[in-house]
């Protein structure tokens, strides 16, 4: 260890410093500055995002004996990240004061959860992909178990551990295997010495469980059953959060364990990929029609985004990897989007997840109406908006790879879940309101405004997508 | 070679005898002892690779963690301490059968010992250091940073432990020690001059 390794670590480090800070405010002085903590924990994102920044290179910097890399990917997915996290923060606030959450733990925690993201996508060896994994899931499972009377959280907590522990193994038990096949842990040192190992066919055997393991820590079919419990049981704010940033985290995991480090075995995980893409594209948008739950519904639709996303991974390009990465900042920003206007109409006992209790929007807040809408569309991959270019992109990829079958499925999906989006728009804008409903917004004015810019930016970043493709598109030598 | 690849299938057998006990038998206390010995017979295999550090620490660490998770489903399933004493009887036969068969691997492996002529080169050993020296060494150089990222998720651990636990209830009477201390037998009792009763002849005692 020198200071130079240090220096390079800096956002992670100055995360780990401010999270122990905020622990220790929120167990002394938490209940009385509930407000503060809050503020405290945006400050910290913000100075993290600044030391993100400034260390910006133009050469890949690794620190700790190779354990850490330093590149553009990973400061795109930081960055990103750290954005989402701060949405949630913004988004969340109100709810969780009006339901008297534990409001220190939930921001600790998620800070905790961002510093495993940060550390993933970072991540030089096996053993840094696994322990940045667990340090984003474990936060996760108690973050979904944070509001201790709902019986309903406490289920979906509990499925989520379940099944997160048994694919946390599956990955474990694969990485052993190609450590077994290499006998090095480092993901560069896989990727050298797996064309001259002679076995090879233990290292396949592992790339199958290692699959596995990435795959359910998206959420894509055939490992999807967490998804919808984990979205509708846990409250909104942290479905807010398991909706967002760990995707960024999951993309940063895929591609450094496939890219970096299993790239020779490209044949054999391309068609896994594009198996588990056709089977997420079905589910996700086949079912999402039947559910008359929001949140639910959400859950399906990001079992199809995850589809959408492996199609630009199982290209196995610079370029699949860039459209990868666009796709999976674009369904972030999208899907914060949708459930902010979620907790922007959640009360205390009214949780505004079912689709009915969109019913006639139009007429309570035009405003509010228009966002969610424009998050749908975008959701639908409607041409300006920002979800159309990631959808082109991932298909562009696709054809590229000469999996020209791929592409036309992931087209097809995409009609039919425009479907369900614009049932929403319908029910927003054409249906009556109930006559018991009481739609009210919040009031909460930084809410009103951070959502605001969020459904204009999927316009904005629609129309003027070229910086971002460029960045994405530098974080792979492109 | 044959005498060490005889004593990998003996400790093997175990190792998966007992795994597959731990999830078939009903009675959980059996289960948990089944789970003592799939450990046990793990750790002799490590010692066979003489990795002795590990195989410690996993004799150390789970053994020793099996026990609290098994005070945790005494306590949990509401098993009564009474009826687990009155199935001491019950229970016995698959104790002694644990620990027999503990004891014949450790029989093994010290004989095993004896009888090796020439053991196989210890990575370790050739660097010309003790294995737990080797592995402190490594633990504290190259892999120093996942060293630390595993100290976060014990605290996350902490966190969410309490977060998820810790109800601060209203109406709660807590001892407030200094307040006890601090009492003077002039707070507690009031001392009363009264004139003295006589009693009544008439009464009934």
């Amino acid at each position: 260890m020198s200071w130079n390794d240090v220096l390079t670590m800096l956002p992670e480090l100055y995360l780990t410093g401010a999270i122990c800070v905020l622990l220790l405010f929120d167990a002394f002085a938490g209940t009385r500055y509930r407000s503060a903590m809050h503020w405290l924990s945006m400050l910290a994102l913000l100075v993290t995002a600044l030391l993100v920044v400034s260390a910006q290179r133009a050469i890949p910097a690794t620190a700790f004996s190779g354990m850490y890399v330093d590149d553009t990917l990973a400061q795109i997915l930081k960055l990103f990240s750290i954005l989402s996290v701060a949405l949630v923060f913004v988004f969340s606030e109100p709810y969780l004061r009006m339901r008297k959450m534990a409001v220190g733990e939930f921001h600790t925690l998620t800070l905790f959860a961002l510093l495993g993201i940060m550390l993933l996508v970072s991540a030089g060896n096996l053993v840094m992909i696994y322990l940045g994994l667990e340090l984003l899931t474990l936060s996760s499972y108690a973050l979904v178990a944070l509001d201790r009377d709902s019986p309903r959280a406490t289920e979906a907590a509990m499925k989520y551990f379940v099944l997160g522990a048994l694919a946390s193994g599956l990955l474990l038990y694969g990485m052993s295997m190609l450590y077994g096949a290499t006998g090095t842990l480092s993901l560069p040192g896989i990727a050298a010495t797996l064309p001259v190992t002679p076995h090879q066919s233990l290292a396949v055997f592992g790339l199958v469980f290692v699959i596995a393991g990435i795959a359910f820590k998206f959420g894509a079919a055939p490992f999807h059953m967490w998804l919808p419990d984990v979205y509708e049981g846990s409250p909104s704010a942290v479905t807010l959060f398991v909706a967002s940033a760990p995707k960024l985290a999951a993309v940063g995991m895929a591609l450094r364990l496939l890219d970096v480090g299993l790239h020779p075995l490209l044949p054999y995980w391309q068609d896994m990929l594009a198996v588990l893409a056709v089977a997420s594209l079905v589910i996700g948008s086949l079912v999402a029609i039947v559910q008359s739950n929001l949140k639910r519904m959400l859950a399906y639709s990001t079992i199809g985004h995850m589809g959408f996303l492996f199609l630009g991974l199982s290209a196995g390009t610079s370029f699949g990897n860039a459209a990868a990465v666009f796709y999976a900042i674009a369904y972030v920003l999208m899907s914060t989007a949708a459930f902010g206007v979620i907790l922007a109409l959640a009360r205390a006992g009214f949780e505004a997840d079912r689709i009915d209790d969109l019913r006639g929007l139009n007429q309570r807040s035009p405003w509010f109406a228009g966002l969610m809408a424009l998050a749908m569309f975008s959701l639908g991959g409607v041409p300006p908006l920002f979800g159309f270019w990631a959808k082109l992109l991932v298909l562009q990829s696709a054809i590229g790879a000469h999996m020209l079958w791929l592409a036309i499925v992931g087209a097809f999906a995409a009609i039919i879940s425009l479907f369900y989006y614009l049932r929403v728009v319908k029910v927003m804008y054409f249906d009556k309101p109930a006559e018991d409903s009481a739609l009210l917004v919040s009031s909460d004015a930084s809410l009103r405004w951070v959502l605001s810019l969020n459904a204009l930016a999927l316009l904005a970043l629609g129309v003027f997508q070229g910086p971002l493709l460029d960045w994405c598109l530098r974080g792979f030598g492109g | 070679m044959t005498i060490q690849l005889l004593a990998f299938y003996f400790f093997a057998f175990f190792a998966v005898l007992g795994a597959l006990l731990v999830i078939t038998l009903r009675n959980p206390v059996h289960a948990v002892l089944s789970l003592v010995l799939t450990f046990f017979s793990v750790a002799c295999i490590w010692m066979l690779m003489q990795a002795e550090f590990l195989a410690l620490v996993l004799i150390v660490v789970y053994v020793g963690a099996v026990m609290v998770l098994f005070l945790f489903v005494v306590m949990m399933l509401d098993i009564k301490v009474a009826a687990a004493r009155e199935g001491f009887i019950r229970h016995l036969p698959v104790g002694i059968g644990v620990a027999l068969i503990m004891l014949a691997e450790m029989v093994t492996l010290i004989g095993l010992r004896a009888m090796q002529v020439a053991p196989p080169p210890n990575p370790a050993a050739m660097h010309g250091e003790s294995n737990v020296a080797w592995i402190g060494t490594a633990l504290y150089t190259q892999y120093l940073l996942p060293f630390e990222v595993a100290a976060m998720i014990l605290t996350v651990g902490i966190v969410a432990a309490v977060a998820l636990t810790l109800r601060h209830r209203v109406g709660v009477r807590h001892q407030n020690a200094s307040q006890q201390v601090a009492a003077v037998a002039r707070d507690r009792v009031r001392l009363v001059s009264m004139p003295a009763e006589r009693g009544d002849p008439g009464a009934q005692p």
